[in-house]
Parts: structure tokens; C-alpha cells; sequence
């Protein structure tokens, strides 16, 4: 979704007027960012119109169909089937659905929460900044998978609670990220300045240092966004997120692990594959824009 | 005309102001440092303040505190004829309209992020009703005032040289009709050529709204051809107060002089004898005893180093403080 | 006749950035002779910093030297293997910048910061070095040498660090200090102590200075000639009081007259209207014409050539072509 916007953006832009040295511009230059850009976009618009791209979409949202068990890949089904018989291609798309959307849930929901929480924080400093830094810390030292299992063992596993999980174990992260930054902010003489124009504080923080954390926090969510599928992944596959019959690629793996050794290795290893181009292909886009924005390796790379 | 029947703007009182700062190493006392100590003046109507002094001496503090950005420890500074120290937060907001203040850097003072627009603007929605079409008006009412058009209102600070911002930042204290401005080294950041520009604008603000001034600078000849009245201050005292011209003809003030002394003259064949002063600064946290100028005044005597001086009055409106004074 | 220290010869500078070749330099010539000051003075955006780390090849990234010659000592530094040209710089050629405290190493004291150059330059070995480096930090007027060896940058005033960076400078031996801005960044008092101390230094090693600033009275008050520079040329040059005294070029006479001065109370400063070139794509004509007040149409077509209005004194502007014109 990140990225349709920002394609939606680039759209804007893209025509003959990108300023020239600025992040953009940049991070057009960075051929590697744009591959994985092409990707992202690709994934982004398979998961939105999975189904009108296969004629499978019923068995891609988990319809069996026993006939087509374990097909192995043929050009009716590259991909094969799975032991259900639903076509592997349509569940992979669905299953795209699925991870994107957690990636997307859980670091809209971190950065919702631990953004405005550190800027107020480093805003005002004092006893302010030292309960929400405390809260903070004790956030901080949930490992993600201990209290997924904590939740699914209170409110049962779903894909809504594993989000939950995830998130809450996220947004401190945001919230150290921003903190620092305003911290640095405040000192600012635009700031003072707005201080003398008579402006309230909640007012100067909102209109004034959000907007100046946006792009540390736009670099950290984009890299963010491939962890987040790994993580949900995971949990998955360890049955606390996504339940069947939802197409999901944790559950996929987890599915085709059985019948590796017996041959069938379609099941799980393009789910697999799936997960792992995605946060890669994640991992280097944030990269790069991360080496755009910063101005020590802009043009270097 | 007697000065005194002029009409006060602010009157500062006994002004002091501590940091403290806090000592990195465990169980060490935590520094105080006193930025203003005991400092009195008062700003008439319609003129222009200057201030001067070199890296310590706390004239940006004394600014601050006179729009208590930053709060004194002691003292009273009257505004209008209000004591600003004793308002509530809520109500010196409404005050702040009156009190505006300008930055050396201008590309510091405006936020990155936010267009010529928005940045003009933002004093007015934060104390009038204009919204739209009419603030938008105002605001290129304000940009014009200062030398600019409409042209610049969806431009970003970075896209402005040096004195198109600092117009912006003049515009945006502008605003809202404030009565007193307080400038903190507005030129030192711009060229000469900008500097000139800008000068000139300010003494035909200042013409044309009745503005009263507080200008800092480290800079002697911007601070003595646009004020009225300076201010000579050292390591959080003012040492000497007097007219433009009494400062620069006839300093008292051994600080004073040698701070004239000091500032290279454009001019090759000015050959007069250079003050060259010994010695640095002192600590501020650390001051020393008596007349805090003492250490490197040529002239000290035993009584330098035991008491403070008091202000001596020589001549109209002419203070300095230093006890060589008394000697008439 | 003595071979100049320095010529440099049509120097042409350009930075290679995203949005095209920005030319910082666009074809500048002096020469410095032995044991002179020489001031290189200009505002943002005239080159003159540039041109300073041209002569040690010290260009930041994008930056590199198109055209021209640097003949230092017979040597043409352009033609130089970097191996080569590490023995001039900090050896013959030395240089101090504007901010000493971002220039001297946190994290190593004075002494280890002095004794590594001297070492690395080969100047004393052994027992030599302290004796050395505390007679060098003598020199500079550094009090208690002996003590500060071992003290770090930080814990010094501005002005002691800017004489630690003199010294280090210094302490080869060279025979051309290049100073960047030297007391930009200082106060006043200090700044008279620290140009009192190059001049001396100056007289007792013969050493040459090439002077960068921007500050007019700086320039007056220590140069012994003057090169005056706009957008990346040279718009006048000549010994400093004829610069001061009898400006011919329309930049220079702008620049003097914008100047505040104890004449100029209660008139408008004389302003250069418009701003400085980007250098981004120069246009055909004199640099200065779009800001000239003398503006003709020859100006705007071809780039003006050197004329002589005195004794060693040259500008570049058609006002003043003459029929017998020298190679700019």
C-alpha cells in the first residue's frame, strides 16, 4: 500500500520536473532500490486484484478440491497443488494478501502510537519523558513470539490478534526513534521562535516536530515493513496467526513441510521462496531510501 | 528634552538569570552560572537598544528573558507597564503579540518544512480569526512590506537566499502588530551587501510602525549607525550605558574602549593605537571577585578586586561602572 | 627580481553536482611574493575559499580543478603525485581554518597533536621534539606551555585553540600560511590579539599569508595587498590602499560605501541591489553587470580584460579599459 502511494507520488513527480538532488531524484539513480520498487508494486497489485488474475480465486481463499491433490507443477497449474488440491498459484496470491497486509497493519499501528509518543516525550522532557520512556522499556522487552503466545493463549490465535501482538511489541521502537529526534528538535531556534509567536505546545509538536521526524520514520517504517512479514510469517507458521483455511505463506510452509521428504516440495518451497523475496526485496528498498535521504551517502553509491 | 520624560517600554529591574549545569562526573557540585547578574535598564519608547559584548557577556540571555522564553531567578521586567514575571502562562500569551523577536540565522529560525505561507501565517491563526483568503491577503501585505512579493509565498527556506529569509522571519514578527522587537544578531549571518539591505529596512519598519528596538550584535559599526542608545556588557553585567555617539567618543569604561580599539577599521591608514587586552575571558561559573573585569584591566587597583562597582553617572544618560570614576 | 612564492594562472574551479557543473572559479590569477600578506577577500560565493584549497589540492568531493597552473617555488603543484604533494602540505605550505575547534582532534591532547606533525614532518627527533613544541607553543603566546602539553582542545578557550592550531601550522617551518577565515569565529578582543600574533609571527619568519575573509577590516588592517574577488573572478587588485582609497571597480566602491561607519548614522546604507550568481551557468558578460549601476551593453556581451589604474593596481570592468590592456 506504502508503495502505491508512493508510486502514486512518483507519478506526480515523475514527469520532467524531479527536482534535480533531491531524494527522489536519488533514489531513481539507485538501480537496485528500483528493482525491488518494480517488485513491491507487482506484489501490491497481485494482492489487490488476486481475483481477477486466477481462475482459482475460490480455491485461492480455501475451497478443497480433492480432485487436484498434490498435482505436481504442470502448465495448468505452475505451481502444482497443494494437498487440499487448491492451485498453489491462487493460494499464493491470496497469501500475498494476507502478509501484506500485516506488514502494512502493524507498522501504520507502531508508527501511530510511537511516533506522537516520543515527540511528546522528547518534547517535554521532565517526569513526561520519563513515565512514557519507562512504559516504554517495559514494551520493549516483550520478545514478539512470547507474548503472541500469551495472547493466542488468552484470546485464541487469529490473524487480528497475532497483528495485535506484533504491534505492541513494535511501536517502542518508534517512540526511541522519534524521542531523539525531538530531543534535538527543541533546541531549534524555529522552535523557540514558535514558542515566542505565542504557539501552545501540543500545537508546536504537531505542526512543528512531527513533520521534521518524517523522514527518519518514513526510512525505519519501509525497512520495518519487511520484518513485519517475516514476523507474521512466523507466527503462522507456528499456528498463532493466520487460521485455515486462509491462505497465508507461514501456513503454507508450515503445511508443506510434511511432504517434503515425500516429494512433494511445491507445497512449501514457493511460499518460502515468497516470503523471502518480499522482505529482501523490502529490506534493500529501505535501504535505499535510506542512503537517499541521508546526505553524507547521497550520490555515493 | 530631558530623556527621562520620555515614555519607558520595558524597564528591567535587578535582572538575574542562572543555568545550571549539571557536572557529568558523580557527586560533583552542579555548576551555577550566573548568565545576568543584577542588571537594570529600561528601553524608551521608539528607540533602538543596542547591546553589545563578546561570548559570555549574556546579552542573549537578557533578551530571552525579557520575553521570558527563559525564566530569571530573580528580578522584575516591566512590559507596557506590566510586570511580565508575575503573569500566568495564559496570560502572557496574549502578550506575545506585542513582543516579537528576530534570529541571527534565518534559515535556523524558519521551520524547513513549512512554506513562505504557512510561516507568515502561523502568528495570525494563532491569535486572530483570518483564515483563507484573507490571511492569505494579510500575508502578502506583510511580504510586500518587507521587500518581497506573492511570488514567494509557496517557497521553501531553502530555496531563499540569506536575506529573503531573514525577510520572511522580519515579516512573520511582523504580523501581528508588535510594539517591541527583539533582534538577535539579525545581520551577522548575511553578507555586507545584504546587511546594508536589510539595515535599511529595519530603520524604515521602525519609522514607519513606531517599533521599539533591542538589537544585539558583536558587531560595532551595524550596532552603532541603527542604535539610539547602547548597552556594553561583560560576563553578565552591563559595565556601560550611553548614547550612540558618547560610546564611541568618549567611552569611560576601560572594557568599552578596548572593545572599540579592538574592532578592525575598513581603512588602512587608521593607525591609532591598538588595546590589545590580555587574557581571556573567565569562566562565568567562576567569576571574579569585586569588579568581574578585573583580571585584565590595566588600571586595576586593590579596591577592583574586593568590591563591585556601582554605576557612576558621567554625563547625561551616560553610566559606567568602574571605580576609577569616583576618583572625580 | 625575485621569483614570486606563488603564481597562480587562470585557476578555473568547478563542482560537478547533481543539478550541472557549478564554476566556483573562473579563471583567476595573482601572484604572492615572499614574506607578503596578501588578503583575499570577497562574500559567499566568490571562490575565495575554493581557491585556498586548490593551492593544497584539499577540494572537497565533487570539486575539481579544470584549468590553470599553481607554480609554487618553481613547483607546479598540479603536476604533483599525491605522495609529492604530502610533503608541501602542512611542510611548506600550512594552513589554519576558521573553526579550531572542530579542526583539532577531540580526542588527543595539544602535545601528542603537535609532536605527531612535527614528527611526521621530520623536523627534531628525540629529546629535540618537547623542547620544540613547548618553545612553539611559547611563541604563539600560549602561557604555561608546559602544562597545556598535555591538555585536550576542548578545555581550551577559542582563542588559545586557534593559537594551538597556529602553532601546529607553524611548527614545520613553512613558507606560505594559508588562513582561512582565522577569526571569523572569534570575538573581537581575541580577534585583535590573534592578527596581532600572525603579524608578528609574519615579521620574525618571513613567512608569506594568504589572508581569506570576508571582513573588510581585517583585510585593512593587516593585508599589504588585496584581492578583491565577485562570483568566481577577480573584480580588483591592487596594495591596500589603493583599494580603500581610490576603488575603481563598481563592486568594490558598493561594498566600502555599504559598510556601516561613524559617518553614516541616520542615512540609508548604500545597498548593491540583487544577489550573488550561482555559478551554475555563467552568463557571457561581466559577472557583476546584472547588479551594476554602470551597466553598459558591452558589459553584458564580453567578459571584461585587465586594465591598470595605478601602480600595481588592476580592475577588470570596461569603465576602465584602456587602449594598452594586459592578459587578465
Amino acid at each position: 500500500m506504502i508503495a502505491i502511494i508512493l508510486k502514486r507520488w512518483f507519478g506526480d513527480r515523475a514527469l520532467p520536473s524531479i527536482e534535480a538532488g533531491s531524494t527522489i531524484w536519488f533514489l531513481r539513480k539507485d538501480r537496485l532500490a528500483m528493482v525491488c520498487l518494480v517488485f513491491i508494486i507487482l506484489l501490491t497489485l497481485i494482492a489487490l486484484f488476486a481475483p481477477a488474475l486466477t481462475p482459482y480465486a475460490n480455491e485461492g481463499l480455501g475451497e478443497p478440491n480433492l480432485a487436484n491433490k498434490f498435482l505436481p507443477p504442470s502448465l495448468k497449474h505452475p505451481f502444482g497443488a497443494d494437498s487440499l488440491g487448491r492451485d498453489m498459484v491462487a493460494r499464493m496470491m491470496f497469501g500475498a494478501r494476507t502478509s501484506l497486509s500485516i506488514g502494512l497493519f502493524v507498522v501504520v499501528i507502531a508508527v501511530l502510537i510511537g511516533a506522537p509518543l516520543g515527540a511528546v516525550a522528547g518534547f517535554f522532557g521532565g517526569w513526561v519523558d520519563e513515565i512514557i520512556m519507562r512504559v516504554t522499556d517495559i514494551f520493549l522487552a516483550f520478545p514478539p513470539l512470547l507474548l503472541a503466545i500469551a495472547i493466542a493463549a488468552a484470546l485464541g490465535p487469529s490473524f487480528f490478534n497475532a497483528m495485535l501482538a506484533i504491534s505492541l511489541t513494535w511501536w517502542p521502537w518508534y517512540t526511541r526513534l522519534v524521542r531523539a529526534q525531538a530531543i534535538s528538535l527543541r533546541e531549534r531556534p524555529f522552535i523557540e521562535a514558535a514558542r515566542g509567536i505565542g504557539v501552545k505546545n501540543l500545537t508546536i509538536i504537531w505542526n512543528h516536530i512531527l513533520p521534521n521526524v518524517l523522514t527518519p520514520v518514513l526510512v525505519q517504517s519501509t525497512l520495518d515493513l519487511g520484518s513485519a512479514i517475516l514476523t507474521g510469517a512466523g507466527l503462522s507458521f507456528i499456528g498463532l496467526g493466520s487460521q485455515p483455511p486462509t491462505a497465508d505463506w507461514g501456513i503454507m510452509i508450515n503445511e508443506g513441510r510434511l511432504y517434503i521428504l515425500s516429494g512433494r516440495w511445491w507445497i512449501a518451497t514457493f511460499s518460502g521462496l515468497a516470503i523471502f523475496l518480499t522482505a529482501l526485496a523490502f529490506n534493500l528498498f529501505g535501504d535505499g531510501v535510506r542512503d537517499a535521504t541521508d546526505p553524507r551517502t547521497r550520490g555515493a553509491g | 528634552m530631558s530623556m527621562n520624560a520620555r515614555p519607558h517600554m520595558v524597564e528591567v529591574h535587578n535582572l538575574s538569570m542562572e543555568f545550571v549545569k549539571r557536572d557529568r562526573k558523580f557527586g560533583q557540585q552542579k555548576q551555577r552560572i550566573r548568565a545576568i547578574d543584577n542588571v537594570s535598564l529600561e528601553i524608551f519608547q521608539g528607540e533602538t537598544m543596542g547591546v553589545v559584548g563578546e561570548s559570555g557577556c549574556g546579552k542573549t540571555t537578557l533578551g530571552r528573558c525579557l520575553l521570558r522564553l527563559l525564566e530569571p531567578v530573580s528580578g522584575k521586567v516591566i512590559f507596557d507597564g506590566r510586570d511580565i514575571m508575575a503573569l500566568s502562562m495564559s496570560s502572557l500569551r496574549p502578550l506575545r503579540r506585542e513582543m516579537q523577536l528576530v534570529f541571527q540565522n534565518p534559515f535556523s529560525s524558519l521551520n524547513p518544512r513549512m512554506n513562505v505561507l504557512k510561516l507568515v501565517s502561523e502568528p495570525l491563526r494563532t491569535h486572530t480569526d483570518l483564515r483563507d483568503k484573507e490571511l492569505a491577503k494579510k500575508v502578502e501585505d506583510l511580504l510586500i512590506e518587507v521587500g518581497l512579493n506573492s511570488e514567494h509565498m509557496k517557497r521553501f527556506p531553502h530555496q531563499l537566499s540569506g536575506g529573503q529569509a531573514q525577510r520572511v522571519a522580519l515579516a512573520r514578527a511582523l504580523a501581528l502588530n508588535p510594539k517591541f522587537l527583539f533582534l538577535d544578531e539579525p545581520t551577522s549571518a548575511l553578507d555586507v551587501s545584504v546587511q546594508a539591505q536589510i539595515i535599511n529596512l529595519l530603520v524604515e519598519l521602525q519609522q514607519r510602525h513606531g517599533l521599539t528596538y533591542l538589537f544585539i550584535s558583536h558587531d560595532l559599526g551595524v550596532v552603532q549607525h541603527i542604535s539610539d542608545r547602547i548597552a556594553v556588557m561583560y560576563l553578565g553585567q552591563i559595565v556601560e550605558l550611553a548614547m550612540s555617539e558618547d560610546i564611541f567618543n568618549s567611552p569611560q569604561h576601560h572594557y568599552t574602549q578596548a572593545l572599540l580599539s579592538s574592532t578592525p577599521v575598513p581603512d588602512p591608514d587608521s593607525g591609532s593605537e591598538r588595546i590589545i587586552l590580555e587574557g581571556v575571558v573567565p569562566n562565568p561559573a567562576n567569576p571574579p571577585s569585586g569588579c568581574r573585569f578585573h583580571t585584565r584591566c590595566p588600571y586595576v587597583m586593590d579596591i577592583c578586586r574586593k568590591e563591585e562597582p556601582r554605576n557612576y553617572s558621567v554625563g547625561e544618560d551616560h553610566r559606567a561602572a568602574c571605580h576609577l570614576l569616583t576618583a572625580d | 627580481m625575485d621569483q614570486a612564492l606563488l603564481t597562480i594562472e587562470n585557476l578555473n574551479v568547478r563542482f560537478r553536482t547533481p543539478t550541472g557543473n557549478v564554476h566556483a572559479v573562473q579563471g583567476i590569477s595573482f601572484e604572492i611574493d615572499r614574506g607578503e600578506i596578501l588578503g583575499l577577500v570577497g562574500e559567499t560565493g566568490c571562490g575565495k575559499s575554493v581557491t585556498g584549497r586548490s593551492i593544497l589540492r584539499l577540494l572537497p568531493h565533487p570539486g575539481e580543478i579544470s584549468e590553470g597552473s599553481i607554480i609554487f617555488d618553481g613547483q607546479d603543484i598540479l603536476a604533483l603525485s599525491e605522495h609529492d604533494m604530502q610533503q608541501i602540505r602542512g611542510k611548506r605550505i600550512a594552513m589554519i581554518f576558521q573553526n579550531p575547534a572542530t579542526a583539532l582532534n577531540p580526542v588527543y591532547t595539544i602535545g601528542q597533536q603537535i609532536i605527531f606533525v612535527m614528527k611526521h614532518h621530520g623536523v627534531a627527533k628525540g629529546a629535540d621534539l618537547m623542547e620544540s613544541a613547548l618553545r612553539l607553543l611559547d611563541d604563539v603566546g600560549l602561557p604555561d606551555p608546559a602544562s597545556l602539553m598535555d591538555v585536550y582542545p576542548h578545555q581550551l578557550s577559542g582563542g588559545m585553540q586557534q593559537r594551538a592550531m597556529i602553532a601546529i601550522a607553524l611548527s614545520s617551518n613553512p613558507n606560505l600560511l594559508i588562513a582561512d577565515e582565522p577569526t571569523t569565529a572569534l570575538d573581537v578582543t581575541i580577534q585583535a590579539q590573534i592578527l596581532a600574533l600572525l603579524n608578528s609571527l609574519q615579521h620574525a619568519r618571513n613567512i608569506s599569508i594568504l589572508l581569506i575573509t570576508h571582513n573588510l577590516g581585517v583585510i585593512a588592517e593587516t593585508c599589504q595587498r588585496v584581492v578583491v574577488l565577485y562570483a568566481g573572478r577577480i573584480a580588483e587588485h591592487g596594495e591596500v590602499r589603493d583599494i580603500f582609497h581610490r576603488p575603481h571597480h563598481p563592486y568594490t566602491q558598493g561594498l566600502l560605501a555599504a559598510l556601516p561607519n561613524p559617518g553614516s548614522r541616520g542615512d540609508a546604507l548604500n545597498v548593491i541591489p540583487g544577489i550573488v550568481p550561482s555559478g551554475l551557468d555563467p552568463a557571457p558578460g561581466c559577472g557583476f553587470a546584472p547588479r551594476c549601476e554602470h551597466v553598459m551593453d558591452v558589459c553584458l556581451q564580453r567578459r571584461p580584460l585587465f586594465s591598470k589604474v595605478g601602480p600595481g593596481h588592476q580592475t577588470a570592468c570596461f569603465l576602465h579599459e584602456k587602449v594598452d590592456r594586459k592578459e587578465a
